[in-house]
């Protein structure tokens, strides 16, 4: 997905002058195209976040658009005054894209895992947050977010995701995207997990649960229609995503349901607990830990139907 | 060389003793509306009053009937809590109604205590220390990228000068040379707590700044010919940012306060009130 994104920028870059990419000396293996093709457009200003989104503001508040770029909390977490106070309070068009949303980079350890992001890129006004799941939505993410005037934030997988879509999809911000039917329970996800999500409706089909699947790609502005559908029509919604179960899709989804007055059947957040992630492997071991995998998620959804 | 609208209200520089005469209004302004607030950071006001002065009525290129004009100089006042100062030189020079300053860190106000993007004639809002000079390096890499003469000037207090950020900003203005770049250190060498040699001395300043790749002047930040000189021949290097240490007084001009940690937090309170500001208006001692 991180080759999909830096492909798609750079093309879209090549029309677009305005495009700026601000590092902090992270992208090796993948920034060398637009570093090469647009050095005028290019700025890597060392290992210093912070100075990377201020510099990021400056050059967007002069009607360009500003791309920031690292791993997982470096370009959001160790910067997140700046995209409070400058980005987001000036409305300033810049983009924040992560590379290794969720636990990615799994043995590098916590301090490489991105599991409170979107909660907290989600409470700054003015951010939107996309969490593309596979490389068709991530791809059209990448023009959805360059069309976007404003600040945006893109949390981006690694590499070798499965594709959960069959081909290009009509993507459009704020607007959810079925990718499987079904009545008995919506699985609402949000990130590469959905293809977890995929294989535990699968599973679920087997013992004849019929699944919706639905890919929440822009967790801000959410698809509060979709949502409100889901309780109204299906058996109950279970959320999933590879992030803090505080704050994130499943609160987010949540808060719709309150706020509609509307209730599902049955509800169930899927996520990692309130605990810092420290044990130590790859990314799907670390996943099945916590029942993010296939199998996990399909006996979550069990107990929920109580089948 | 500035080039100036036809309509441009300018031509001061002949003008003997205008700025003082900013400078004096600035202080009173700025106590005046510090007390009704019951607000703090006057000091950190009333040391850099001869410095906005001299930047707003000659050095900058802007036009207060057109405060967006594109090609306008960008000015950031990083030291975001004494933003009135900046407010009183925007309502002299005709950005804002005078009436506005009565209206200063109030409810239902125009003028919030951390200057504000949201007024006009303010380039950007700050408040947080260390945000003022990365901002101002991506403005200026901007201006260079489209080819402008327009100039970025941030002003920077000690306690800015504290904030790892704005070494990053530093470190990479002169790797990038950044000619179109100018700081100014309102450098009253007094923050939050106390004196800044007791707390993270920056000394010294311009050997360091010199070393980060920037050209520096060292000047008296309340001689207004001092002010004058220095900000008019920017870059001194056309390969490297200026950085302009001004030394400064905190509070200078109320003669109790001056030079005191407690001017970042007192207003002049109103049994000082008249006092203080007839003690202005006879001029600096």
């Amino acid at each position: 997905m991180r080759a999909v994104f830096n492909q798609e920028l750079l093309k879209i870059a090549e029309k677009d002058k305005r495009i700026h990419l601000v590092l902090a000396d992270i992208g090796y293996g993948e920034i060398e195209p637009f570093r090469d093709t647009f050095p005028e457009r290019y700025y890597n200003v060392g290992v210093a976040e912070q100075n990377m989104t201020g510099v990021a503001c400056g050059i967007a508040m002069e009607g360009n658009i500003a791309v920031t770029y690292s791993i997982a909390n470096f370009p959001t977490l160790r910067c997140l005054e700046q995209i409070r106070n400058d980005v987001c309070y000036h409305n300033a068009n810049v983009k924040i894209v992560i590379i290794g949303g969720g636990v990615s980079y799994g043995a590098l350890g916590m301090s490489h895992h991105s599991t409170e992001d979107i909660a907290i890129m989600r409470a700054l006004p003015n951010m939107v947050v996309e969490v593309p799941c596979d490389n068709y939505e991530a791809r059209a993410a990448v023009h959805a977010m360059i069309d976007y005037n404003g600040p945006f934030y893109y949390r981006c997988g690694y590499k070798g995701e499965k594709d959960i879509h069959a081909g290009p999809v009509d993507f459009k911000l704020g607007k959810a995207i079925t990718v499987r039917e079904g009545a008995d329970v919506s699985l609402l996800f949000a990130g590469p997990i959905g293809s977890e999500v995929m294989k535990a409706a699968e599973m679920l089909e087997e013992k004849g649960i019929h699944c919706r699947v639905v890919s929440m790609h822009t967790v801000k502005p959410i698809d509060k229609e979709m949502i409100v559908d889901c309780a109204k029509n299906t058996g109950g919604i279970v959320t999933v995503e590879e992030h803090n179960v505080i704050g994130g899709l499943g609160s987010a989804v949540a808060e719709v349901l309150c706020d509609e007055g509307v209730s599902p059947k049955k509800f169930k957040r899927l996520a990692f607990p309130d605990v810092n992630v420290c044990k130590i492997g790859g990314q799907a071991w670390i996943r099945d830990q916590y029942g993010l995998q296939a199998r996990g998620i399909a006996d979550s959804v069990c107990e929920l139907l109580k089948k | 060389m500035k080039v100036y609208p036809d309509n441009f209200p300018k031509g001061v520089m002949d003008d003997m003793g205008r700025i003082e005469e900013m400078a004096k209004q600035v202080r009173i302004d700025c106590i005046r509306m510090t007390n009704k607030a019951r607000s703090g950071h006057v000091g950190s006001m009333l040391s850099m009053a001869e410095m906005i002065c001299v930047l707003y009525d000659e050095i900058l290129h802007v036009d207060p009937k057109n405060p967006d004009m594109p090609e306008r100089d960008r000015f950031i006042l990083s030291k975001g809590h004494a933003s009135a100062a900046v407010y009183s030189v925007l309502a002299q020079e005709g950005f804002i109604p005078r009436e506005w300053l009565d209206r200063y860190y109030c409810d239902d106000g125009k003028l919030m205590g951390h200057i504000s993007h949201m007024v006009p004639g303010v380039e950007f809002s700050t408040g947080s220390l260390g945000h003022g000079l990365p901002v101002a390096v991506g403005m200026a890499i901007a201006a260079r990228y489209a080819g402008s003469p327009r100039r970025v000037f941030c002003m920077c207090s000690d306690g800015d000068l504290n904030e790892g950020s704005t070494w990053e900003a530093v470190m990479f203005a002169g790797q990038e040379h950044l000619s179109n770049l100018i700081m100014v250190v309102d450098y009253n060498r007094i923050q939050a707590l106390g004196f800044s040699k007791d707390i993270e001395d920056l000394e010294p300043l311009d050997r360091k700044l010199q070393e980060f790749g920037w050209t520096t002047r060292v000047i008296d930040g309340h001689n207004v010919d001092e002010i004058r000189d220095a900000l008019s021949t920017v870059p001194y290097d056309k390969q490297k940012p200026t950085a302009v240490i001004a030394h400064t007084i905190k509070c200078r001009g109320v003669d109790y306060l001056e030079n005191t940690v407690e001017s970042h937090y007192r207003y002049v309170p109103d049994d000082k009130l008249e006092a203080v500001i007839a003690a202005v208006k006879e001029g600096l001692q």
